[in-house]
């Protein structure tokens, strides 16, 4: 087991694992979201805006280890 | 070759100083943004036309839409620093997605080193930003709040606000960190997606991720100006919790 080929397994890995739970984060998100514009449409634009303040929140942590995945590839 | 850097290309040096690929296509967005303010505000008209129709649509929505995230009174305190933010990394994102930007370059003995490359997708310029957003965000706050502004940050009134503070501290250092790794880790995520893409099959199949891509651009940007906007929101309402 060499070093490139570890990498290699690591990088997939990573963003595997570390791109999972953003995603179901960012499907509850959205659900709730929806479930609340169901309720009130009038409201629908300041749901909105909130969801997608709360959307890049969750996003950025599969970002981080999708940055950590490259570091490990190509550094 | 498929040719993918996490660090900026050094393409050349002033007195010493390197300037990279990115720096220079941070120029290049500087230049396009500060001649699209000259050309429109060149012949200030009542009843606009040509070019000064689009920048008051630009600037009259973005307003409008900030307004709702700060409210009627720091709007216009804060709005130069937020849609200053908005249209530079727009510009800047979208300027990384024509073609040249990561293709023209030269050989370097054997490696591919490109002349441009999205000014955005250098972590030194993302950090920059997220600097200039989270300083001006506590200066906003000493400026509005004044000097009780610092008791959100040390505060020895009782043991559990003093860790409190600390944990605030922490977390604004934590600012820093998540403003600059979403938007470096959207952008170059993108590049990396588009040069495999187009790498794996140059016909028809970069089109749908170019069209990603695009939504991405503004979308961070977006995302970027709105969390400032929120967290200036919430820098400058600190004395007024208990209402």
């Amino acid at each position: 087991m060499d070093v490139s080929s570890i990498k290699l397994i690591m990088f997939g890995l990573t963003v595997a694992i570390g791109g999972s739970m953003p995603a179901i984060a960012i499907g509850v998100l959205a659900g709730k979201a929806l479930e609340a514009i169901g309720r009130n449409p009038e409201a629908a634009s300041e749901i909105r805006t909130n969801m997608i303040l709360g959307i890049a929140f969750a996003e950025a942590i599969a970002i981080y280890s999708l940055v950590v995945g490259l570091i490990i590839k190509f550094v | 070759m498929l040719h993918i850097s996490l660090a900026a290309e050094r393409i050349g040096s002033i007195l010493g100083m390197p300037i990279t690929n990115s720096l220079l296509a941070t120029w290049v967005t500087m230049a396009v943004l500060i001649i699209f303010s000259w050309a429109a505000t060149r012949n200030l008209q009542m009843i606009p036309s040509g070019i000064q129709v689009i920048a008051e649509v630009l600037i009259g929505g973005l307003y409008d839409f900030f307004k709702s995230v700060t409210g009627e009174k720091h709007i216009n305190k804060f709005f130069p620093l937020v849609a200053s933010f908005f249209l530079f990394i727009i510009t800047a994102n979208w300027l990384g997605l024509l073609p040249g930007f990561g293709t023209i370059g030269f050989f370097h003995g054997e490696e591919f080193v490109p002349l441009l490359r999205a000014a955005t997708a250098d972590l030194n310029m993302t950090i920059g930003l997220a600097l200039v957003a989270v300083i001006a965000i506590q200066y906003f706050g000493f400026k509005v709040v004044g000097f009780h502004y610092s008791s959100r940050f040390i505060n020895f009134s009782n043991p559990i606000m003093f860790l409190l503070g600390i944990l605030e501290l922490v977390s604004e250092l934590s600012k820093v960190i998540s403003f600059a790794f979403r938007l470096f880790g959207n952008i170059f995520a993108g590049e990396v997606l588009l040069a495999v893409m187009a790498f794996l099959m140059p016909f028809l199949v970069p089109l749908p991720f170019l069209t990603l891509e695009l939504f991405v651009g503004f979308i961070q940007a977006l995302v970027f100006s709105m969390l400032t906007a929120v967290f200036l929101n919430v820098a400058v309402s600190h004395g007024e919790e208990h209402a």
